[in-house]
C-alpha cells in the first residue's frame, strides 16, 4: 500500500519518472555499501551468542569423575521427551561419580530436543549444560542423531583421570560439590594405573 | 483406606463435627480417619490403616475441643495427634485447613522432620512418590530456619541382601518396626539410641556393640530363635557406654563396618534377617529410608507404567502393581486389596519377576531337524504344521498324553483341556506336576471342582479355629499366614497344625501341633485332638500340598468336615491348580466339575464344543502318562510348563521324554524338557498376557497384560495349533477361554464319588518329610539373586533321640547323609522336636534337591547317617 502510494507521487513529480525504470535499484545500490547480514556459514564460520543453546554437555569434577548421578529430572523436564537416563549404584571396583549413584545410559535425541534449556534448569548437579556446538547435531540417520554418554561427556581437562576411578581419599560426597576437590590426586592414579597394569596382558594377547 | 471387615452388624455411631462439617462415624474411629469420610486428608507419616495407632511421627497435629462435664464445649490446650484420638460425641475437630494454630503446628513438625532429612531426593528411590516429599510441598514452608550442619550416617546398611536402611532419611515414624511386629511376626529392626540419635538398626555390632556369641546359626533349634534375656541385657549395658563416647558428639556416627555389598548382617535372633514379608516395609516407608536392592537405582516413578497385577506364584492369587518401564518390568508392588491380601504380599511375590527374562527365553518356535537332531528356529506357521502332524500321527499310532502344569491361567487350562478332548481325543490330561494320588483326584471332583467360591480370606479370618492339615503356610501360601497371624492376634484364633514339627511360621501363630508321622495324616485327622481343634462352630480345616502324599487323608478330612461341621478348603501350591481343576484338565474331569464318566455330563459338553461325541474312558494321570510314555505306550506328549524335577520320579520323567516319540513342549523359557522335545513353541509369562487365575478360595483373578508383546499365551497357541489339525477350538482372544468356561456353568448333577477307603500305609524305620521352602531354587525364581539371599538356609532336621541314636552326643552339631537307593543328601543337621524316626529335608532349597536327587517323598523310607565331617562343638 505504501509502494503504491510512493509510485503515485513519483508519477505526480514530472521529470523524476524520467528515472523511475531504475529507481527501485537505488535500495539494492545504497544496500551494497551497508554492512553484510549474510554469514557465507560453511566457509566462514561465525560464533554464536555466549548463551546460545548448542549441544549438551555432560561435565566433570575436576577430578575427572562424573558429575550426573543419574537422577533423571533433565528427562522428567524434557518438553520433547528427548532424553533417557537410567541410573545405577556406584561399586567399590567402578565409581563414576561421587556419592552412590551414577548415569549408567544416558542419551539425548536430537530429533527431537528443541534445545530450549529447561533440562540445564532442572539439573541438580550441573552436570548437564549446553555448549554452543551446533554442528554435530545433523546427520544421515535417525540413530546417529541419538547422542549417548560418550558423545555429551566433557573432554579431559588437565588434572583429570577418566572414570571409573575412586574419590579423592578423605573426601566425601559435599566436598566434591563445595569446590574442595581441584584435581586428581596420585593415589587415583595409581589406583587406575594398578587397574589397567592388570589388563596390559591381555590386551596384548587380544591384539 | 482399607476396609477388610464390612460390618454387618449396626454400629453405634458417634457425632462430631470436622471444620464445621457435622459427621457421624462409628465408635472408636480415629479422627484421621473420620476426616478421610469427609475427603479432609491430614498430612501423616506413621499413620497405616492395617497397623495399630503409634502417634510417632506428630504431623497429624489438629485442633481438638470437646465437651466437658457439664456440656461446655472445652479446646484442649495442645493440638493432638489425629492418628490416635478416636471420635467422641460432641468432638470439635479443626484441621489445617480451617485452624491456624493447627496449620502452624503441622508446619513445625514439618520443619523438625526436615532438620535432619537429607535433601537427597534427586537420588533416592523415593522421590517423586515419596510422602513426605508431597506433604512438605504441600504443608511445609519452603524455608528452613535450620541453618546448622545436619547429621549423617553412613550410607546404607544392608539389612538382609533385599532390604537396604538409609538412617539419614529416616523419620523414625515405625512403619516398618510395627509391620514387622504386628503382621509379619519377623522383629528384625528396631528403634535404638535416644534423642537425636535415635535409629532404625538392626541389632549389630555397629549400632549397639552388641555382641552375641552363637554358635553356628545353621544348627540352631526353634527354640533358640528366642533373643536370650543376657544378651539383650549385654547390648544395652554396651549402649551405654558408647553413646557416651565422644565419637557420637560430632554428629557422625563410626562406618559400622557396613556396606551396601557383602554377607546380609544377622538378625536379632542370630540369623541373617529372612523374613518372608521383608518387602513390605519398603513399600509402606513415608520416606526413602528403605529401599529394594534389586529395584535401586532403577527408574524414577515418573518413568514408570503401572499395570494391575496378579501373582503367579502360590495359589493366594494377590493383587499386584506390575510397574514397567519401555517394556520391561522393574517392580511388583502390594496392591490394596481387602478380600484377598489386604495391602501385603510376600518377598516371592514381589520380587520374584525376572524368570520371565531370562536368557534362555524362547522367542521363536523351534523345530528338531530330523538329519542334524538339533532343533532349529523356524517360522510359526511350519512349526504348527509340524506339530500338528507329529500329534495327530501319534494320536492314531497310540495317544497323546497331555502335561499342562499347575502354572497357566483358567484360559489357558481350559485350552488344554479342551484340545485334548476335541483334537486328541483323550481324556490323558492331568496337570499335578507333582506328587499325586488317584484319591486327591477324586476329592477334587467330588469336594473342589465346580463348587464356586467357597471359604475366602474373611470366613479365614473370621474363624474361631483352624486346622492346617498338611499346609505350612507361610511357606506355601504366605498370604493365608497373614490372616491367620492377624486374627491370631486380634481375636485369639487357635491354629493348629497338623505336622512332624513346629515350623517358624506355625509358632508365630502361636499354634498348636499335632505331631505326626508323614504319611499318617490321615490317622491324625482321626484323632479326638483334630476333632476338638476344629469343634467350634465356623471353624475351617485347610487342606495342603502334603497331604496327597498321605493314603486315607482325604477322606479323613471329609470325615473331620462332616463331624464337626467345620469347612473345607483344599489349598494347593501353585497358582494355576485350582483353575486347571476348573478347567477340567484332569483325567477324570471335564470343565466345571463334570465327571467323565457320567454320559450327561459328556453330552452336555460335547455340545457346547460341537464335537460329536467325548471320549468316554477316564484317562491316565501324570504318573501312568509317564510310565506308559516310558514304556512305549504313548507315543506323543504335550507338555507345558512342567520341571521333570517335581515330578514324583525325575528320572522316569526324562524316560519318558526320551522313549516318547512326538513331544511337543510349550514354554517360556528353555527348560529340561524343551531339551528333550521334537517341537518347541514359545508363549507368554504371565506379564505378556491377560488371562485369569483362580485362587484357593475359587475366586476369579483377572489380571491385564502389562507388557507388550508378540508372545502368545498357551491357550492362542493351543487355538492356532487346533486349526492347523482341522479342528476348531474358538479361543481365540484373551478372554475366550474363561468366556466359555463361564457359560458352561457348574454341573448340577452327580458329583464324582468320596475318595474310596484306603489302607494306612504300615511306617518305615526312618521316614522322609519334606516341603517346599517360599524361597527356594524354583525356577520361577531365577535371575534375582537379592532374593534368593533371603531364603532360609537348608538345614536336616532329626529329633533329639533320633541324633543321639545316630551317635550324636548332646550338644554336638553335625551333618546328616539322607540316602536312599537312588542318591544322596548331605545337610547341616538341627535338632528339632519332632517323631523319632523321621527326617526333614526343604523340599528344592540350595543343597537339597530332594526329588530330583532322591526321587522321594512324605512318608518315603529313606537311610539316615552322620556325614563324615561331624564337628565336634562346644
Amino acid at each position: 500500500m505504501a509502494d503504491r502510494e510512493q509510485n503515485d507521487s513519483d508519477s505526480s513529480g514530472g521529470w523524476l519518472s524520467a528515472f523511475a525504470p531504475i529507481a527501485g535499484f537505488g535500495v539494492t545500490f545504497a544496500t551494497m555499501f551497508t554492512k553484510v547480514v549474510t554469514e557465507e556459514y560453511p566457509e566462514q564460520k561465525v560464533p554464536t551468542a555466549p548463551r546460545f543453546h548448542g549441544r549438551h554437555q555432560l561435565n566433570r569434577h575436576p577430578d575427572g569423575l562424573e558429575k550426573c548421578v543419574g537422577c533423571e529430572l533433565c528427562a522428567w523436564a524434557c518438553p520433547a521427551d528427548a532424553i533417557y537416563v537410567e541410573g545405577a549404584d556406584n561399586t567399590e571396583e567402578e565409581r563414576f561419580s561421587p556419592g552412590e549413584r551414577y548415569g549408567r545410559v544416558y542419551q539425548i535425541n536430537y530429533l527431537r530436543c528443541i534445545l530450549c534449556g529447561l533440562c540445564i534448569e532442572a539439573c541438580p548437579t550441573r552436570a548437564l549444560t549446553m555448549t554452543n556446538e551446533y554442528e554435530q547435531l545433523k546427520g544421515p540417520t535417525r540413530a546417529g542423531l541419538i547422542f549417548e554418554k560418550q558423545d555429551l561427556l566433557a573432554p579431559m581437562l588437565g588434572g583429570m583421570i577418566p572414570a571409573p576411578h575412586p574419590m579423592v581419599p578423605g573426601t566425601t560426597e559435599q566436598d566434591y560439590y563445595q569446590g574442595k576437590v581441584t584435581q586428581a590426586v596420585p593415589e587415583q592414579q595409581e589406583w587406575v594405573d594398578a587397574r589397567t597394569g592388570d589388563d596390559e596382558p591381555a590386551q596384548e594377547a587380544h591384539r | 483406606m482399607t476396609v477388610t471387615e464390612p460390618s454387618k452388624t449396626p454400629v453405634d455411631l458417634v457425632t462430631l463435627t470436622i471444620d464445621g462439617i457435622e459427621v457421624s462415624v462409628p465408635k472408636g474411629t480415629l479422627l484421621i480417619r473420620a476426616a478421610e469420610e469427609l475427603g479432609i486428608a491430614i498430612p501423616r507419616f506413621c499413620d497405616h490403616p492395617l497397623l495399630a495407632p503409634a502417634g510417632a511421627c506428630r504431623q497429624c497435629l489438629v485442633e481438638v475441643a470437646m465437651p466437658d462435664r457439664e456440656g461446655n464445649v472445652r479446646p484442649m490446650p495442645k493440638p493432638q495427634a489425629s492418628c490416635t484420638m478416636t471420635a467422641s460425641p460432641g468432638m470439635v475437630v479443626k484441621t489445617q485447613l480451617t485452624s491456624p494454630v493447627s496449620e502452624k503446628a503441622q508446619r513445625g513438625v514439618m520443619e523438625l522432620l526436615l532438620i535432619n532429612h537429607p535433601l537427597d531426593c534427586p537420588v533416592c528411590d523415593k522421590g517423586g512418590e515419596c510422602p513426605l516429599q508431597n506433604q512438605a510441598m504441600a504443608n511445609g514452608q519452603g524455608s528452613s530456619r535450620f541453618t546448622e550442619v545436619k547429621r549423617t550416617f553412613p550410607k546404607p546398611i544392608r539389612i538382609s541382601t533385599q532390604v537396604l536402611l538409609d538412617r539419614e532419611r529416616c523419620i523414625l515414624c515405625q512403619r516398618c518396626t510395627r509391620f514387622s511386629k504386628e503382621i509379619a511376626g519377623d522383629p528384625f529392626i528396631d528403634l535404638q539410641m535416644r534423642g537425636a540419635k535415635q535409629q532404625i538398626g538392626t541389632f549389630s555390632p555397629g549400632v549397639l556393640n552388641f555382641h552375641v556369641d552363637l554358635p553356628d546359626p545353621v544348627v540352631r533349634t526353634s527354640e533358640e530363635l528366642e533373643p536370650t534375656p543376657q544378651s539383650l541385657q549385654q547390648g544395652s549395658s554396651e549402649d551405654e557406654s558408647r553413646g557416651a563416647s565422644h565419637e557420637h558428639a560430632t554428629g557422625t556416627y563410626a562406618a559400622d563396618n557396613l556396606t551396601t555389598t557383602g554377607q546380609a548382617l544377622l538378625d536379632e535372633s542370630g540369623q541373617p534377617f529372612a523374613s518372608y514379608f521383608s518387602g513390605n516395609t519398603i513399600q509402606i516407608c513415608p520416606v526413602g529410608a528403605l529401599t529394594g536392592a534389586a529395584y535401586r537405582f532403577r527408574a524414577r516413578p515418573f518413568d514408570l507404567v503401572s499395570t494391575k497385577g496378579v501373582c503367579e506364584h502360590c495359589s493366594s492369587g494377590c493383587a499386584l502393581r506390575v510397574d514397567h518401564r519401555r517394556g520391561k518390568v522393574t517392580r511388583r508392588l502390594a496392591a490394596d486389596d481387602p478380600a484377598v491380601n489386604e495391602e501385603w504380599n510376600c518377598d516371592k511375590g514381589r520380587w520374584a519377576f525376572n524368570w520371565a527374562t531370562g536368557a534362555d527365553r524362547l522367542t521363536h518356535p523351534l523345530v528338531r531337524d530330523p538329519e542334524t537332531g538339533e532343533l532349529e528356529p523356524v517360522s510359526w506357521p511350519y512349526a504348527l504344521q509340524v506339530a500338528a502332524a507329529g500329534l495327530l500321527k501319534a494320536r492314531d499310532a497310540g495317544g497323546v498324553g497331555v502335561l499342562p502344569g499347575g502354572r497357566l491361567t483358567v484360559e489357558d487350562a481350559y485350552a488344554y483341556a479342551k484340545f485334548a478332548r476335541v483334537v486328541l481325543r483323550t481324556n490323558d490330561i492331568d496337570f499335578r506336576a507333582r506328587a499325586h494320588s488317584a484319591e486327591e483326584e477324586a476329592f477334587l471332583g467330588h469336594a473342589v471342582a465346580g463348587t464356586g467360591l467357597g471359604v475366602t480370606f474373611a470366613e479365614l479370618e473370621a474363624a474361631p479355629a483352624v486346622l492346617l492339615a498338611g499346609l505350612e503356610a507361610e511357606e506355601e501360601a504366605a498370604s493365608i499366614f497373614l490372616r491367620l497371624r492377624k486374627s491370631v492376634l486380634n481375636k485369639g484364633k487357635k491354629v493348629t497344625s497338623i505336622a512332624p514339627w513346629a515350623s517358624r511360621g506355625l509358632i508365630k501363630l502361636s499354634g498348636t501341633l499335632i505331631q505326626t508321622v508323614p504319611g499318617q495324616e490321615a490317622a491324625a485327622l482321626g484323632t479326638p485332638e483334630a476333632a476338638a481343634a476344629v469343634s467350634t462352630p465356623g471353624s475351617v480345616i485347610l487342606l495342603g500340598p502334603r497331604l496327597t502324599e498321605s493314603s486315607g487323608a482325604y477322606q479323613a478330612a471329609l470325615a473331620l468336615a462332616a463331624a464337626t461341621g467345620a469347612k473345607l478348603a483344599w489349598v494347593p501350591r501353585r497358582a494355576g491348580e485350582r483353575g486347571a481343576v476348573e478347567a477340567g484338565a484332569l483325567p477324570s474331569l471335564l470343565p466345571g466339575g463334570r465327571p467323565v464318566s457320567d454320559a450327561a455330563a459328556r453330552v452336555d459338553i460335547a455340545a457346547a464344543w460341537d464335537v460329536d461325541s467325548l471320549p468316554a474312558q477316564p484317562g491316565r494321570d501324570t504318573a501312568r502318562i509317564i510310565d506308559d510314555a516310558s514304556a512305549g505306550l504313548l507315543p506323543g506328549l504335550l507338555v507345558g510348563g512342567v520341571d521333570p524335577d517335581d515330578l514324583p520320579d525325575p528320572a522316569a520323567a526324562r524316560a519318558a521324554l526320551e522313549t516318547a516319540s512326538f513331544v511337543v513342549s510349550l514354554e517360556v523359557r528353555a527348560s529340561t524338557v524343551s531339551a528333550y522335545a521334537d517341537v518347541v513353541l514359545p508363549v507368554a509369562p504371565p506379564a505378556e498376557k491377560g488371562g485369569t487365575f483362580l485362587n484357593w478360595e475359587g475366586r476369579w483373578r483377572e489380571f491385564p497384560q502389562a507388557l507388550t508383546s508378540e508372545a502368545l499365551s498357551d491357550g492362542e497357541v493351543l487355538d492356532s495349533l487346533a486349526s492347523e489339525a482341522g479342528e476348531g477350538l474358538g479361543l481365540r482372544g484373551e478372554k475366550a477361554g474363561s468366556a466359555e468356561l463361564a457359560q458352561l456353568g457348574r454341573w448340577e448333577g452327580a458329583r464324582t464319588e468320596r475318595p474310596e477307603a484306603h489302607t494306612l500305609a504300615p511306617a518305615s524305620a526312618t521316614v522322609l518329610s519334606t516341603w517346599s521352602m517360599l524361597l527356594d531354587k524354583g525356577r520361577l525364581q531365577d535371575g534375582e539373586p537379592y532374593l534368593a539371599g533371603t531364603a532360609h538356609r537348608a538345614v536336616a532336621r532329626v529329633s533329639p533321640a533320633t541324633a543321639t541314636g545316630l551317635g550324636l552326643a548332646a550338644g554336638v552339631t553335625g551333618s546328616v547323609t539322607v540316602s536312599n537307593d537312588r542318591g544322596e543328601i548331605t545337610l547341616p543337621l538341627a535338632i528339632t522336636p519332632m517323631p523319632d524316626g523321621v527326617v526333614w529335608l526343604p523340599s528344592n532349597s540350595p543343597g537339597s534337591p530332594v526329588r530330583a536327587r532322591l526321587a522321594a517323598g512324605n512318608g518315603d523310607p529313606v537311610v539316615l547317617r552322620l556325614a563324615g565331617d561331624a564337628l565336634m562343638g562346644a
